[in-house]
């Protein structure tokens, strides 16, 4: 049997920097020949000003098209010919790219990151191209009422910081940005000293870093640039969004404001999440995609048994600085968005005035357990943990977040759900659809 | 260092009962996945209803014999365990993940659900209400209005592969509590269930604890459905589905294909995979993405299954490219069609496939996948150590006859769901 002992998720991991500041973590799991690497840039759409929203994510995309050593035509399948995957994300607070592939192909992997670093070509032809792919990529996401809603909530949410705009950018600035305002932003933000490599799987530590340090040391350190972040004044009073548009079904957003994820209210509110619909653990790349163990949870009990939602969901993602708690409903057919939200009130009213039970606090701790064994069943998972954590906090909390979450109290959540489940924090978006256009 | 693969080797054995147990231990972490299908998918709904099938995997978990939906729910719940039910044309599955020490719990939890569920009539109600809501989202979907009508052109309305999934507001609407614990009793079975165990216990521990829980299951075993064949299409058909609120257009181009089963399908999975998977999206993400900028995602599927399931082209374009895009997706395929892929193409499309076999099956849900089908088609114990020589051997002139027999745009059915409402050839 596999014991838990050995499930410390930060067991063995080394920790190295070069001259010129890129850290580099190393961690050893021997269960499969493989090996995953993923480079991180603590640079994401809240870096982005008026009229370059979409920034950091278009320079995403452009960071898969040609560098100095990697011609366009040698791209398609770099990493295929080595049975690998690859992939790449931009979000509020950071942009990373990811390969795994047979282990063999560490030092290829690592040749790939290292040539998207420092020499990405960023040809004209290839920037339009890529603008009307963005778009393309935009207006999917608009096809979606739910998507459309969460992008209103947002805006809504916060009135000065940008955490306000969405990653993929606002229409207008992605019609107007030039390849100058692309390739200036990845020459300021993609320097070693902005970076975290990170290497896990059938390695051996020593020869990784070797391989590491050949690769990225000739990099030079670059001077990031001052980061301005107006930070959210407190909301005074409810907000309220609605979006009507065509479409068959009404949705409903309920979002707090929420705590950063090294605030001190942030595990005491991942455990009333997962009170209130379901634990889904921790990890971003992993657990938001197998549904959380909800069916016994408060909202579920309360508005889908209750035939009003015919789905409701909660998250609370781990973020550098305060971003929002939102709870999601799909109204089933005949249900009023009134009827709705009267429903969540007062679902949301009862743990604001009366907190979680003692049952409910110890449920809620075992699936946060168990989800965290889950999220971690593959080498990409894992790495992904030690990345993303450093990006927005530092990777050496990992080891700890078992013992914060058991220490949570049933005084801890009453707290936190009385100061921020309340109508002054919190933003209600509404997809309103209107009928069909005949 | 680790040991170089020797492959899988699972274990199988088949109880008295019929019952088919797939094991396989592994020590990348202290769980188990519970994998479970059994031969209860749509192509065995009543004929003119729609959904049976669905509306079962809605409501099979919401009590049984001896317990309510609540305590269902707690128990999962309690253990941190969620429990997915999916349903496809041939089989519905019940998988799930839990921790090592809830095992015998867990399963015992999953066996109750599929030998003795109650379907109590509030929880039909209630998941009635559901579905009709999902209905509803798929209205406004074009990706899944353009696949629905694609299917039911390419196959036509009775056949399984062209029925609905989920079926229609008014076919859910008329779904009675007989009509579920029908389809429950006359299609779970021990003969038509297979059982795929991964993670951290011994095969011993899995059939062991499997033959406690299902051992007693008796029943009559229920008939297999054939799949008919479809005749060839002789014309090119084009539907154009206007929904003018919707920012871009989905289409949705495809024809009907081969089964699992047939010698061809690894000159027809490479094919494949070079026309519309390799890289990003293969020759039409090449196209339509990468030098024409018209799309996020432009690819290709193949479902060959136990019947002749559908190759698809995908894309998602705005209104002002729908002809553009489907210009490109025509000069493709004849491309393809009349050259066959390259040798470039054939062999970079067979190491991926040959050499991503290790991250496959690195988890435990992807060892049970896997497992489970190459049990649904018959592929043997040993069908890991296998593929790569079945992909080695497929010769370019075996690919190209793949791409002649099934790639002619003017025998295609093509359909564009979103704000278009244009007229298209």
């Amino acid at each position: 049997m596999v014991s838990r002992a050995s499930y410390d998720f930060s067991m063995g991991v080394r920790e190295e920097f070069l001259d010129n500041g890129l850290r580099v973590l190393v961690q050893e799991v021997h269960t499969a020949p493989l090996a995953s690497v993923w480079c991180w840039y603590r640079v994401g759409s809240k870096d982005e000003r008026p009229g370059l929203t979409g920034v950091s994510h278009w320079v995403e995309h452009m960071n898969f098209k040609g560098t100095t050593n990697i011609p366009r035509e040698k791209v398609k399948g770099i990493i295929e010919q080595h049975g690998g995957y690859w992939n790449g994300y931009t979000w509020i607070d950071q942009t990373t790219y990811t390969e795994t592939a047979t282990r063999d192909a560490l030092d290829h992997m690592l040749f790939i990151e290292a040539e998207r670093m420092a020499s990405c070509l960023y040809d004209p032809a290839d920037v339009e191209s890529e603008r009307t792919v963005i778009i393309s990529e935009l207006q999917g996401g608009e096809n979606d009422p739910e998507q459309l809603l969460d992008q209103e909530l947002t805006a809504a949410a916060f009135h000065a910081h940008p955490y306000r705009h969405p990653t993929i950018g606002w229409l207008g600035d992605l019609q107007a940005m030039t390849r100058d305002d692309l390739y200036g932003y990845y020459r300021q933000y993609y320097v070693p000293n902005n970076a975290t490599l990170v290497i896990v799987g059938d390695v051996d530590a020593d020869e990784a870093l070797k391989h590491a340090a050949r690769r990225f040391s000739d990099i030079p350190a670059g001077q990031v640039p001052i980061r301005r972040y107006t930070p959210e004044p407190q909301q005074l009073g409810e907000r309220r969004v609605t979006v009507s548009k065509a479409g068959t079904t009404g949705y409903l957003k309920v979002a707090y404001h929420a705590p950063a994820v090294t605030d001190d209210d942030f595990f005491p509110l991942l455990v009333l999440d997962g009170v209130l619909t379901g634990a889904k653990g921790l990890n971003l790349w992993a657990s938001f995609r197998t549904p959380p163990p909800q069916r016994s949870a408060r909202l579920y009990q309360a508005l889908v048994n209750a035939g009003l939602a015919s789905a409701v969901s909660g998250g609370l993602v781990p973020t550098q600085q305060p971003f929002l708690y939102t709870i999601s409903l799909t109204a089933t057919e005949g249900t009023t968005l009134d009827a709705l939200e009267e429903a969540v009130s007062r679902a949301l009213g009862a743990v604001r005035q009366n907190g979680i039970t003692a049952p409910e606090l110890s449920k809620a701790k075992t699936q946060l357990r168990a989800r965290m064994v889950f999220e971690q069943d593959c080498i990409s998972n894992m790495a992904h943990q030690l990345g993303f954590f450093e990006t927005i906090a530092s990777w050496r909390v990992l080891p700890s977040i078992a013992d914060r979450i058991q220490a949570v109290t049933l005084d801890d959540v009453a707290r936190v759900a009385a100061a921020r489940l309340i109508p002054a924090n919190r933003v209600v978006g509404r997809f309103d659809p209107l009928p069909e256009v005949p | 260092m680790t040991k170089p693969l020797r492959g899988l080797s699972p274990t199988r054995q088949v109880l008295a009962n019929g019952l088919t147990v797939l094991a396989r231990e592994t020590r990348t972490t202290p769980a188990v996945t519970i994998y479970a299908g059994f031969h209860a998918g749509t192509a065995y709904d009543p004929p003119a209803c729609d959904g049976v099938a669905h509306f079962v995997s809605k409501t099979i978990d919401r009590g049984t014999e001896t317990r309510t939906a609540e305590q269902i729910a707690e128990e999962f719940d309690s253990r941190g365990v969620s429990l997915s039910i999916a349903v496809n044309r041939h089989a519905m599955w019940l998988i799930a993940t839990c921790l090592t020490e809830d095992f015998e719990q867990v399963l015992a939890l999953i066996g109750d659900i599929a030998m003795r569920p109650a379907f109590p009539e509030a929880e039909i109600e209630t998941r009635r209400g559901e579905i009709v809501t999902l209905l509803r989202q798929d209205q406004d979907n074009p990706a899944t209005l353009a696949m629905d009508a694609l299917l039911r052109s390419l196959y036509g309305e009775t056949h399984p592969y062209g029925r609905r999934i989920r079926g229609s507001i008014e076919t859910v609407e008329r779904i009675t509590r007989a009509d579920l614990r029908g389809f429950h009793s006359s299609r779970f079975a021990p003969q038509v269930m297979s059982l795929a165990l991964v993670g951290d216990l011994t095969a011993e521990r899995a059939i062991d604890v499997t033959s406690t829980v299902f051992g007693g299951w008796q029943k009559p075993a229920p008939d297999t459905v054939d799949v008919r064949s479809v005749p060839h299409a002789g014309i090119r058909r084009v539907q154009v589905l206007p929904m003018m609120n919707k920012a871009q257009a989905d289409i949705a181009y495809g024809f009907a294909a081969i089964r699992r089963r047939d010698p061809q399908y690894y000159a027809y999975s490479l094919m494949n995979n070079i026309l519309g998977q390799y890289a990003l999206g293969g020759r039409l993400g090449d196209s339509i993405r990468e030098r024409q900028g018209m799309a996020y995602y432009s690819f290709s599927s193949l479902d060959a299954s136990i019947g002749p399931g559908p190759l698809i082209v995908r894309a998602g374009v705005s209104p002002a490219n729908v002809e553009r895009a489907v210009a490109s997706i025509d000069a493709e395929l004849s491309k393809m069609a009349a050259e066959g892929p390259t040798d470039k193409e054939l062999a970079e499309s067979k190491q991926y496939l040959i050499g991503s076999m290790p991250r496959t099956l690195e988890t435990n849900v992807g060892i049970a996948t896997f497992l489970q089908t190459a049990e649904l088609f018959g592929l043997g114990l040993d069908y890991d150590v296998q593929l790569p020589s079945l992909l080695a051997q497929v010769t370019r002139d075996e690919v190209h006859d793949a791409a002649r027999a099934v790639l002619d745009p003017s025998r295609a059915a093509i359909v564009v769901a979103g704000p278009y409402a244009g007229v298209l050839q």
